[in-house]
């Protein structure tokens, strides 16, 4: 029923730094959200792609030293495309995802309650569909636990570098745009 | 001046320390940052209150809750503490805000709160059972498996985000940039 004290504690103390951390860039509102959507708010993609590539070098400097286990999802490549796009739908919809979604009811945006109730029910209806799903979706083009290393033998130093100057690129471009039109306004 | 009490932080400052925080959930804890499934769980202890048996018959909830995977794990914990950080978080900013119908959406759909709700209700209902279909959602599929370079993760991403581009669009239009 209970993961150990020790488990519920982390978790507790996590859930902490991460909602303080989601309603500090404010990605707990649905303003932050639909404006990356529509190409007007860089919020999102700037807090997610510097989480990957930190949490990336971290992640595999200690996979090498032997500190830590990779944890990867299948690659189902059907259910994650499907997925990702029935994802997208609902969260331009929303205006959250589910930890922001979550996160928000903390930070006063009363509509959030409401986008949670509907990911309960989702998830309740996915537990009801899974099985007439699973061999029609899940099961295609599975490729087990894939990353792009173990799929092409090159080292994850080249693809973390490779992410790291291509989000740097971005980010200088995105910045360069955002100082534009400071100006013009 | 605190840092701690500082209104909006930067966003890669924001980005890198969650990247932190998953090196210490990987490090201590052996567990990946994630929250949807979570939501498994609460539809599962929502199942099991009415309808115990077709609870266990179900096969996902088999899959999900069992002896090795509790229904009180670290990540229930995790979800359950996230708005209380946000709080925190809102009040050490010392900025009181309240929404009920965001200005894009009044601006395209009007002020009735009842639709805003009706739209957050249903979106979240559809961006889990999508979430759950692919395996994650932004942050165990975006942010963790995407540091992990899983190929199942970055699939994910690039569909998620283009489709929540179009439905974005499709709903408010270019005009709607101006309302953000």
């Amino acid at each position: 029923m209970f993961d150990t004290m020790l488990l519920v504690t982390a978790g507790v103390f996590t859930g902490l730094v991460f909602g303080f951390l989601l309603q500090k860039a404010r990605v707990t509102r649905y303003g932050t959200i639909l404006g990356q959507f529509l190409f007007k708010d860089y919020t999102v993609l700037k807090v997610m792609l510097t989480a990957i590539v930190v949490g990336g070098i971290g992640i595999y400097g200690m996979h090498q030293a032997g500190w830590v286990k990779l944890h990867v999802k299948s690659a189902q490549l059907v259910a994650n495309a499907l997925g990702g796009l029935i994802f997208g739908v609902g969260m331009a919809l929303a205006g959250y995802c589910p930890g922001t979604g979550v996160a928000a009811l903390g930070d006063g945006s009363r509509h959030a309650l409401y986008a949670v109730l509907g990911m309960i029910l989702g998830a309740g209806v996915y537990a009801e569909t899974y099985s007439w799903i699973k061999p029609r979706v899940l099961d295609l083009a599975d490729f087990g636990k894939a990353t792009f290393p173990s799929l092409t033998g090159v080292s994850p130093w080249w693809f973390v570098t490779g992410l790291a100057l291509l989000a740097g690129t971005l980010f200088v471009l995105i910045e360069r745009s955002e100082r534009r039109r400071a100006a013009i306004a | 001046m605190n840092p701690l009490t500082l209104p909006p932080w930067n966003p890669y400052v924001v980005g890198a320390l969650i990247g932190v925080l998953s090196w210490a959930t990987f490090l201590a804890l052996d567990k990946p940052l994630g929250t949807s499934t979570t939501m498994v769980h609460l539809s599962g202890l929502a199942t099991q209150t009415v309808a115990p048996e077709h609870f266990k018959a179900n096969a996902y909830y088999a899959s999900e809750l069992n002896a090795k995977k509790p229904m009180f794990d670290w990540q229930f914990f995790l979800v359950l503490a996230l708005p209380l950080g946000a709080w925190i978080a809102s009040r050490l900013g010392r900025e009181p805000f309240t929404e009920k119908v965001p200005a894009l959406w009044a601006w395209r759909f009007g002020p009735a709160a009842w639709k805003r709700n009706f739209a957050a209700f249903a979106g979240g209902a559809v961006l889990l059972y999508g979430a759950r279909m692919a395996g994650g959602c932004t942050s165990g599929h975006g942010i963790s498996g995407g540091l992990q370079l899983a190929v199942s993760s970055w699939v994910f991403f690039a569909a998620m985000f283009a489709s929540g581009v179009a439905t974005a669009f499709a709903l408010f239009g270019k005009e709607g940039r101006s309302h953000v």
